[in-house]
């Protein structure tokens, strides 16, 4: 059925720290490798290694540089399905092979009964929803629900393979339900966000924003400091001087 | 929004059909024309046709049409699921009229299955109109007047068959004529209107908007991917975008005000009525594919603010 349901036991989802991603990307190939094997199989991708490569990724990795009023640099965003209380991209599907769990809040396609009408793609504000042009029906993060509930895989693998694979721990999942969970908590304690909370869209995923940087640059210390690299600001013996003479003479024009 | 063939035909041959539907069922109510007449049955049977090949063209673009029956389930929360179920309703009515005209049985229910006809017309392209406005995440068409657009593009484009279908038997009046005017020019009223309030309106967010970083300025450094993808090919479509003025104008002239000329012209005694007619279809026709081609092409959708 695809009305959402009033509330969900759970919330289960993912807390990205903007801060500590650093985009090497092995969130996204490990999700692709998991998931072209796993419930969403098969991934399709299309001429993979020639000139105009395409294909079905749930999750995708965007660098920006930043320039805020506390903060600037590059932030790595790592962009997925946000699996929304309030998603649009279940109420508007037509067959119901879009539908949010009950159990856990998690937003699922059912490859079985997707006609691949692409509506859904069109309502979801994130972009987060890629069609797959082989399988003929939609594919989207599923938070990994055949690796968080499988009792084959060992308890330390019971988790989604981004999570799994992130070498920096800036990805966290759990229960955003459950105020005393680990998630929950870094939300509260680093002022997580929602992305596109104005669109009201109320994404369970939550973002953790990049930490305000120092307001000094850092003071390189007497000892510490390395030598210099203009050759005529050395001190030196008698033939560095001449050297560096003539590389200033030479420069000229 | 990337404008699929395949779209373009449904919308703008089953508004059509149903417009032509629509008034087909009005004249037979008025007592204007008799269902079981051969004319009106072969128009029915036009218009019928015309709404057909628009429902099968809309499956073309599915990844699976075999499942498309699926669509009818979810008409408690999906405007595209109430139009499946409103589209295959109407054919109740239509297809009894039809039947009813052919067989000559059951012909005191008539006027009973035209109103429903028209209902029906009426309620099925309203909700092909609302699965686009119900998208909150594309500004241009998250509006009434996206429906209301459907619905007198509909009517016009159905005016101009029944026009064909009078001026065919010889029996267009100038008050047809006259009715035809107002529609025309009340829809090109909307589409106008429409037009500035898409050119005016503020975009839906922003990149710092989406982080809530007000005043931040964020630029792209690396991209996700080094070809586009589903999302930029389905979303982010640009190509038209540079040829939309021009568009534009070929859309007022073809759809608007070269039919309001010709049936003017008409009036004048300048032009036979039937040629004026028949070119005025034609033009529509034109007009209405480059209006639907338009009405995506223009169309922005929010997820592009993650790509440069």
């Amino acid at each position: 059925m695809t009305s959402l349901p009033k509330t969900t036991a759970k919330k289960m989802g993912l807390v990205i720290d903007l801060d500590i991603c650093v985009g090497c990307q092995a969130c996204a190939t490990s999700c692709k490798e998991w998931n072209t094997g796993g419930y969403s199989a098969p991934l399709s991708d299309h001429d993979p290694y020639g000139a105009d490569p395409s294909g079905a990724w749930l999750n995708r990795v965007h660098s920006y540089e930043v320039d805020n009023a506390h903060f600037k640099g590059t932030v790595h965003f790592p962009r997925s399905c946000l699996h929304c209380d309030n998603a649009a991209c279940v109420t508007v599907c037509p067959t119901g092979a879009s539908y949010k769990r009950e159990e856990d809040g998690i937003v699922l396609v059912n490859p079985d009964t997707c006609i691949g009408c692409k509506l859904c793609s069109w309502a979801c504000p994130y972009g987060a929803r890629e069609y797959d042009h082989d399988d003929g029906v939609m594919k989207k993060c599923t938070l990994c629900v055949d690796r968080i509930y499988n009792d084959t895989l060992a308890p330390e693998d019971r988790q989604p393979a981004c999570v799994r694979a992130c070498p920096t721990g800036a990805r966290a999942f759990g229960d955003l339900n459950d105020p005393t969970s680990a998630v929950s908590q870094s939300v509260k304690d680093r002022d997580g966000f929602n992305l596109l909370d104005h669109f009201g869209y109320e994404p369970v995923n939550k973002y953790l924003p990049p930490r305000k940087g120092t307001q000094h640059a850092p003071q390189i210390t007497e000892g510490c400091a390395p030598a210099p690299l203009d050759p005529s600001a050395a001190g030196g013996s008698p033939m560095e001087k001449l050297f560096a003479w003539a590389d200033k003479a030479l420069s000229g024009r | 929004m990337h404008p699929a063939y395949s779209v373009i035909f449904f919308t703008t041959s089953s508004g059509a059909g149903y417009g032509l539907l629509f008034w087909l069922s009005w004249a037979q109510i008025m007592g204007r024309v008799s269902h079981t007449q051969w004319p009106f049955i072969f128009a029915l049977s036009a218009a019928l046709a015309l709404i057909t090949a628009g429902l099968l063209s809309s499956t073309f673009h599915l990844g699976h049409p075999k499942r498309a029956w699926r669509a009818f389930s979810q008409w408690r929360s999906s405007w595209l699921s109430r139009e499946g179920v409103a589209a295959v309703l109407t054919y109740v009515p239509a297809g009894l009229l039809w039947l009813s005209g052919i067989t000559r049985i059951g012909t005191e229910w008539a006027n009973h299955l035209a109103a429903l006809s028209m209902v029906g017309a009426a309620v099925t392209v309203f909700t092909t109109g609302m699965i686009y406005a119900s998208l909150r995440t594309i500004a241009a068409w998250n509006m009434r007047l996206v429906p209301m657009i459907y619905l007198a593009l509909a009517a016009s484009t159905g005016y101009a068959l029944w026009a064909l279908y009078l001026v065919a038997f010889g029996v267009l009046t100038a008050g047809d004529a006259g009715l035809g005017l107002i529609l025309l020019g009340a829809t090109a009223a909307m589409k106008w209107h429409y037009l500035r309030r898409i050119d005016g309106a503020a975009p839906l967010s922003s990149l710092a908007r989406a982080f809530g970083w007000q005043g931040a300025t964020i630029t792209p450094l690396d991209p996700p991917h080094t070809r586009p993808n589903f999302v930029m090919r389905e979303m982010g479509f640009q190509v038209g975008r540079k040829h939309a003025e021009k568009l534009r104008k070929i859309m007022f002239l073809c759809l608007f005000l070269l039919p309001i000329a010709l049936i003017a012209a008409t009036g004048a005694a300048l032009l036979p009525a039937w040629l004026s007619i028949a070119l005025a279809v034609l033009l529509i026709g034109i007009g209405v594919v480059v209006e639907r081609w338009l009405f995506f092409a223009e169309a922005k959708h929010i997820s592009q603010i993650f790509y440069p």
